[in-house]
């Protein structure tokens, strides 16, 4: 299947902006694609090595975490896995209390 | 960028008033920062507190992404704005920042006007020393 890197891992994934990996399953993916280029380990993964919470994963246009196997969907060569850091913020104003 | 991409992005703070409008840039890399081409509007998912949250659907990001990768370009950043309240990151801005080396630009918008703009880029090599950088904004006409 082939992964899609965001700009800011791309650094430690060669610069490249997808990476193309034989797995059976989107954790064999993302297994395969950290044996590869393993600066992308600690960007991706706590030292658990449990998937860090701002971490999005789709494949193709599916969130992962709502498919019912998750991480042990089966995935084929024409699938693609997005990896989107999550994008959130805001000016969250509290008035001064007086 | 060029000014016309600068006001667009500005008059979407004017048009969501007084909700945070939210949206993409997108660009390449250069020696002397990003240099951002386009930007796209998306949706605040933050219905519930929109005028001080937002917060981008990661489906509608992939989707932007991919089209981004399909004209050759690719994420350089983010914008959004914040509705009375000054262009400097928050706490909650910072807190929920994650991708490093890209430039998140914030547009205060006073009373339905846009006033001042900043950009910061997210700098650090990791998570845990990321850090908000003040950087120039140049325009060209």
């Amino acid at each position: 299947m082939n992964i899609f890197i965001p700009t800011p891992l791309r650094p430690y994934a060669e610069g490249k902006d997808a990476v193309d990996v034989n797995a059976a399953t989107i954790s064999e993916a993302l297994d395969a694609l950290v044996r590869t280029h393993p600066g992308l380990r600690k960007h991706l993964f706590t030292e658990e090595g449990k998937l860090r919470a701002f971490v999005n994963l789709y494949c193709n246009d599916e969130d992962v975490r709502y498919l019912p196997e998750k991480e042990q969907t089966a995935v084929s060569a024409g699938d693609t896995l997005s990896i989107i850091p999550s994008i959130a913020g805001g000016a969250v104003f509290e008035p001064t209390r007086r | 960028m060029t000014r016309a991409l600068y006001e667009s992005i500005r008059a979407h703070g004017e048009e969501t008033y007084p909700h945070e409008c939210c949206g993409a840039l997108l660009g390449r890399s250069t020696p002397e920062g990003w240099r951002v081409e386009d930007s796209v509007r998306a949706g605040n998912t933050r219905t519930d507190s929109a005028h001080n949250r937002y917060s981008i659907a990661p489906l509608e990001l992939v989707r932007i992404e991919r089209e981004a990768r399909r004209q050759g370009i690719e994420i350089a950043g983010f914008y959004h704005s914040h509705p009375d309240h000054p262009a400097q990151w928050s706490a909650t801005d910072f807190a929920e920042a994650h991708w490093l080396g890209c430039s998140y630009l914030i547009t205060e918008v006073a009373h339905g006007k846009a006033a001042v703009t900043n950009s910061f880029l997210l700098a650090g090599i990791t998570e845990e020393e990321k850090q908000f950088v003040h950087e120039s904004i140049q325009l060209e006409d």
